[in-house]
């Protein structure tokens, strides 16, 4: 199992995104490497879960027996029409290529899979944990001054506490109970920078595998060895946990029943032909079913799902089923968070809004110095909207910080010549110029109406004051804080939107600010002032409603939410919680991922459906090459129906099965790569693909059987 | 000329058909959704000692059309076993017990097969206590399931499909009855007979005699074409002139055998409550049955072989009142309503013309199908047409807000297999089986090789399709075909009926998924053809190497 780094670097899904390399390509050496997995697949054992391809195994090895038997009696004849003798041998051959063709489609998706999960196996190896038995939270929350005892990572169990020091191995996922620490978990989710992962909160979760950098930690493991994450993550990518869908188990039922339907109408032919006409020979009603059982789609039926999987897997996520998967395609509606998702995490100051006489100058200097020693994300971004209009004015020295407390709500700067500047919340502010020394009515109701417009507008006004050394105060004016909208999100709302799916914002914001941010974000509405229980609600009303849901989330409190949804997406900076409630993780915790993950679940069920019409539409013309060819010695006039002009019967029956044969593997990278998809409405939808792989499906083959025909005719005898 | 005169025999129906499309589609919506049931029904609901306010779940509407239809056939087996007893049996003896097999379930099963030459095999008692009933009520449990599937796909999360009594019953009082009385006095007018004279002779033009009986011929021709059902009172159905007088009479009989399937689409589009989606079934069935009726006249017009050349048309075995259009136009529609009248021997159209009538039946009689049939077949049809079509949009398919799952296209998958497997296997089995070989080659088939094929393609076709028309070649009145064609009438009708009353089941529990844009819609062109398009592959798919054997041959020789 020893593995080069830059094999491993290749195979890493993560780190190829990461790197920027073209996922999803597909090569023809990939072929030749799912070679003996493919005949290995040929067991029978196997073979029998897939009815379609197993029907046509059963008939390849019928016609080789036949081929056999007529080494002996010589070639037989079907329908009054004498046959080539290598006849038998050909169809046979042809026959058994096809199941090959159909086993290589999946063995090249699984082989992707492989790929991945050998270089997660790497994580997996044993490490000795130390377990710290009686664990006191409240006495030695630390678990300095208690024993620990060394046991080997596989021989832990449920709620074992365990310590992590810098440079050690976590031994299985868990939550942290005491500790900070910075992790890399490059393992997983291929990105190099360590992240963050302290006790409370939701960044406690630690997973298996991955090593922690700095400092020590105190984690109690969540789950059991070999039901870890990176073991359901390796079972997944492997396609060992895969699990038909529902759309898939009902396509299947569909196409046993296209197929026994098929088997009827060839079971009977005999008997009627015998009386209409004369019989045909066994090769050639094998050759007639293989080629009307939708073979095409059959072989690629489970490559198309795993390749589904892949490529979410590419994009660094993780799904715990393949029916989350498709549900994703299902999914109306769509929760998505304000903080993180819709905007930026931070608010930005946007303007300075002067009240008065003030002079602008002045405002932005006070604000700014009030800002400089401002840690937060909203202060810098005072600093530097400041600084981008041109203020550099420095500090004095013996200035002291106010900072921000709950009760004051407001922060600020005490100069050392007495002067005070304080920014804050409308009313704390203005509070506060109003005990320093009076304020003029006109002045406190303009900075309210600017104070509150900023509000309407979806803002946040950050009033700033001034006191100088006589006492005296004055409003200066207000800072514009704003939720910044990421970039791009109006398109891909409105692309949802065409696909049929609604958008709907969740913030705690009142409900003034939510309703601008969702004005100016393009969602489609909007849920304010929300609790975890609100959007458990949200959930349930929609769900009642008969549409799906999908939401992303990282707390425990949303754990419950994410559970009631028909897709939740856990953040993996999440905890155990969240990631065990939602059925997917993403590895990069980008909660606009969710709208990629929706593309995927459609993308993989508009593939089955093109390729199940292709299929089925191919039949027509492959009646048409042997229907005539088939009857030719008995009924010449049905020559009329061999509208391709193939040049014999045995020459059309044959180049029938190769086009039915080669078709598959044509269509293996369309199966891996996955039918394009654009966002459009079902109708336009419909349209192209039924042009596409309908219309297509019935006028490719008529080429390609006439072109084999060509070929084939330069054997001779055909 | 002909196509002139084509064209306007189509124009007046369609022009026939389209003003009754509204009123009787919403009138028979009505007749299903009241909540009140009139004084007759009343003391109906008493005799039979059924409950009209309950509400059956699937099965229990199910075992209630397998019941009430098992009754019909026991019921038509014995007044024909006891023929003799019975008053106006116009001394004729009982049928055979495979002749009285056959002929009791082709008339519960809507098919109306008949293997004998009825003036002369039936009384007037068994004709209209026996079959005239059954004409009505196989009718109405036609009508019946398919409103019962309608609701499924109607309903929100329910446990009921309706009352299967109550909608038996309506169906027969406030639809069928008063139409036939209205149409039967229409006919009576037009010069089809009915009285209860018995056999009157004649002298023929060429001066043999002839023992021709009258009858309640107008009342039961009234139900035979507006029920779909087909049966003849005369062995030559509506060819006689007694039954088919004249050119306008087989207009108005094509309109009546198309007036209830065409406006089915309205009553389903009325009960799910979006008119546009019944228009577009409608579409896809008038499309459907354009071409075929084209189709049809084409080649009968083109003729064929030496015969036709000398007679100057392929006129053989059409009455020259008709001509060839009125043979097509009543041809195609017989065909493909699942009626099975003639007023010509489709035995005798051109290879290529007889082959379209079984291509009619073949195409799961859904263009526009039996009454209630029709709709409840071109509605799996669409089942399945929106599960392909669903997933090439990237959703799990859905038709009017209800789930295409496992279970349902299962069950829309083992509808679609039932026809075919039977037509095969029936036809199979009767060349295959050595013996039944035997005495089909020496006892039924009189033009031996590929028409004979036909012929017993044409048999099992009609007989699993629910059709009753047939290829008049052929002798069926022998033990096997009696019982085989019994067997399959039986299967091509309650089957169906099986798989579509579980659907209905599984629609109706189950809650409604908005539309949204990502929804594929069902009332556009669009669907129509892809709905037009899943009815042709999938048939032609299950039936193109036996038509070759068939018609095709004959016809492309």
């Amino acid at each position: 199992m020893s593995t080069t780094t830059r094999e491993l670097d290749a195979a890493s899904p993560a780190r190829a995104q990461h790197a920027g390399q073209p996922t999803g390509a597909f090569s023809p050496r990939q072929l030749l490497a799912g070679l003996p997995g493919a005949v290995r697949k040929l067991d029978p054992r196997t073979m029998w879960r897939n009815p379609v391809m197993f029907v046509v195994e059963i008939g390849a090895a019928l016609t080789t027996i036949i081929a056999i038997s007529e080494l002996v009696s010589g070639p037989a004849e079907s329908a009054g029409e004498p046959l080539p003798a290598s006849f038998s041998w050909a169809i046979a051959a042809w026959l058994w290529i096809t199941v090959i063709f159909a086993n290589l489609a999946e063995s090249v998706a699984e082989g992707r899979g492989k790929a991945q999960a050998q270089s997660l196996r790497q994580t997996r190896t044993s490490t000795m944990a130390s377990v710290v038995d009686g664990y006191d939270p409240a006495a030695d929350p630390s678990a300095e001054r208690t024993a620990v005892r060394s046991v080997a990572s596989s021989e832990l169990t449920l709620g074992d506490i365990v310590t992590v020091s810098a440079g050690e191995l976590i031994p299985g996922d868990g939550d942290i109970v005491w500790g900070i620490a910075s992790v890399d978990e490059s393992a997983i989710t291929g990105e190099s920078a360590p992240v963050v992962r302290e006790s409370g909160g939701d960044r406690s979760a630690v997973t298996g595998g991955t090593r922690v950098l700095s400092d020590r930690i105190v984690m109690a493991i969540t789950s059991k060895p070999g039901e870890t994450f990176v073991d359901r993550m390796i079972r997944l990518v492997e396609g060992a946990a895969r699990q038909k869908t529902p759309n898939e188990l009902a396509l299947n039922i569909l196409l046993a029943s296209l197929s026994i339907i098929f088997l009827v109408v060839v079971l009977t032919l005999n008997p009627m032909a015998g009386y209409a006409g004369d019989t045909v020979s066994i090769p050639v009603l094998v050759a007639l079913l293989v080629c009307l059982i939708p073979t095409t789609i059959g072989a690629l039926l489970s490559a198309i799902g795993i390749a589904g999987m892949d490529r979410l897997v590419q994009r660094n996520v993780l799904a715990m089923s393949g029916r989350a998967v498709e549900a994703a395609g299902d999914v109306t509606t769509l929760l998505l968070d304000k903080t993180g998702t819709i905007t930026y995490g931070n608010r930005r100051a946007t303007e300075f809004v002067t009240v008065g006489t003030v002079p602008q100058h002045e405002l932005v200097a006070a604000a700014r110095l009030a800002s400089l020693s401002d840690p937060t994300p909203e202060g810098k971004s005072i600093v530097d909207l400041a600084e981008d209009q041109g203020h550099r004015e420095g500090i004095d020295g013996t200035a002291v910080v106010v900072p921000f407390t709950a009760q004051t709500r407001m922060s600020g700067i005490d100069g050392a010549a007495g002067v005070q500047i304080r920014k804050g919340a409308a009313s704390a502010v203005l509070a506060w110029v109003a005990a320093a020394g009076g304020i003029s009515p006109a002045a406190a109701a303009q900075t309210e109406s600017v104070a509150n417009g900023i509000a309407k507008d979806g803002g946040t006004p950050l009033v700033v004051a001034r006191r100088e050394r006589d006492g005296s105060a004055r409003v200066l004016g207000v800072v514009h804080l704003k939720d910044i909208v990421k970039e791009g999100l109006a398109e891909r709302f409105a692309d949802l939107r065409a696909m049929g799916i609604r958008t709907v914002m969740i913030t705690g914001d009142n409900p003034y600010t939510a309703a601008a941010i969702a004005r100016e974000a393009g969602v489609d509405d909007y849920l304010a002032e929300a609790t975890p229980e609100d959007k458990l609600e949200l959930i349930r009303t929609e769900q009642q409603g008969g549409n799906l849901v999908a939401m992303t989330g990282d707390g425990t409190n949303d754990a419950p939410a994410l559970a009631q949804a028909d897709v939740g997406v856990a953040m993996n900076t999440g905890t155990s919680a969240a990631k065990e409630a939602g059925n997917m993780v993403d590895l990069d915790s980008d909660p606009t991922k969710l709208i990629d993950i929706v593309r995927i679940g459609k993308q993989l069920l508009i593939t089955r459906g093109s390729l199940t019409t292709f299929s089925i539409a191919n039949d027509v013309a492959k009646y048409f090459a042997i229907i005539p060819a088939m009857f030719a010695g008995v009924f010449p006039g049905l020559a009329a129906l061999n509208i391709m002009g193939l040049h014999s019967p045995a020459s059309a029956i044959l180049s029938a099965i190769v086009f039915n044969a080669v078709i598959i593997v044509f269509l293996i990278p369309l199966a891996l790569r996955g039918v394009a998809y654009r966002a459009a409405n079902a109708s336009s939808i419909l349209s192209r693909n039924l042009l596409v792989y309908g219309l297509g499906g019935i006028l490719v083959p008529f080429a390609g059987i006439k072109l084999i025909d060509l070929v084939v005719t330069l054997i001779p005898g055909f | 000329m002909e196509w002139l005169l084509f064209a306007a025999q189509l124009g007046t129906l369609a022009l026939l058909l389209a003003l009754v499309y509204r009123p009787l589609g919403d009138y028979m919506a009505t007749v299903y959704t009241s909540p009140r049931d009139s004084r007759a029904e009343k003391v109906l609901y008493r005799v039979v000692g059924v409950d009209p306010a309950n509400q059956q779940s699937w099965s229990s509407y199910l075992r209630a059309v397998l019941a009430f239809s098992a009754i019909g056939v026991l019921t038509v087996y014995a007044l024909q076993r006891l023929q003799l007893l019975l008053p106006f049996a116009l001394d004729l003896p009982a049928p055979s017990e495979h002749l009285s097999f056959n002929t009791a379930i082709s008339f519960v099963t809507n098919t109306n097969w008949q293997s004998y030459s009825p003036e002369v095999t039936l009384g007037y008692t068994v004709q209209m206590v026996g079959l005239a009933v059954q004409n009505f009520v196989s009718a109405a449990v036609g009508i019946a399931v398919a409103i019962a599937l309608v609701r499924g796909l109607a309903s929100r999360s329910a446990g009921s499909i309706g009352n299967f009594w109550v909608d038996l019953f309506r169906g027969v009082i406030r639809i069928l009855l008063p139409l036939s009385i209205i149409t039967a006095v229409v006919l009576v007018a037009g010069g089809v007979v009915q009285n209860f004279a018995g056999f009157t002779d004649v002298t023929t033009l060429t001066g043999g005699t002839q023992s021709i009986p009258g009858g309640p011929v107008a009342s039961q021709e009234a139900i035979k074409e507006l029920g779909t059902n087909g049966g003849g009172f005369y062995n030559v159905n509506a060819a006689h002139p007694f039954e088919g007088p004249g050119a306008w009479v087989t207009i108005f009989q094509v309109f009546l055998m198309l007036v209830i399937p065409f406006a089915l689409p309205r009553t389903f589009g009325r009960i799910v409550g979006d008119n546009r989606q019944g228009y577009a079934v409608l579409a896809a069935m008038a499309s459907i049955y354009l071409l075929s009726v084209t189709a049809m006249t084409a080649a009968e017009l083109a003729g064929g072989g030496a015969a036709t050349q000398a007679a100057g048309a392929a006129m053989e075995g059409k009455e020259t009142r008709f001509g060839i259009v009125l043979s097509t136009l009543f041809g195609t529609t017989s065909t493909i309503t699942s009626t099975g009248a003639v007023n010509a021997m489709h035995d005798s159209f051109t290879p290529l013309g007889g082959g379209m009538a079984m291509v009619n039946m073949m195409l799961g009689e859904v263009a526009p199908g039996g009454v209630g049939a029709g709709l409840y077949g071109i509605l799996v049809i669409a089942i399945v047409a929106v599960f392909i079509a669903g997933l090439m949009v990237g959703r799990t398919p859905e038709f009017l807000g209800k789930k295409i799952g496992t279970r349902e296209i299962k069950l829309a998958s083992l509808y679609i297999l039932t026809t075919p497997t039977l037509v095969l296997a029936g036809t199979a089995l009767s060349f295959g089986i050595p013996t039944v070989r035997g005495d089909i080659e020496g006892t039924s088939i009189w033009n031996p090789g590929v028409h004979g094929f036909s012929e017993v393609l044409y048999a099992f076709t009609s007989a699993a399709n629910n059709n009753g028309s047939a290829f008049a070649g052929l002798t069926a009145n022998t033990p096997w075909l009696n019982t085989a064609l019994g067997v399959t009438m039986l299967l091509g009708r309650f089957l169906p009926i099986v798989f579509v009353l579980a659907l209905a089941g599984s629609f109706a529990a189950q809650g409604t998924v908005p539309a949204t844009a990502g929804t594929l819609p069902t009332h556009k062109p669009q669907f129509v053809g892809l709905l037009l398009g899943t009815v042709v592959i999938v048939s032609a798919l299950s039936y193109f190497p036996t038509l070759a054997l068939g018609p095709l041959a004959e016809g492309l020789l």
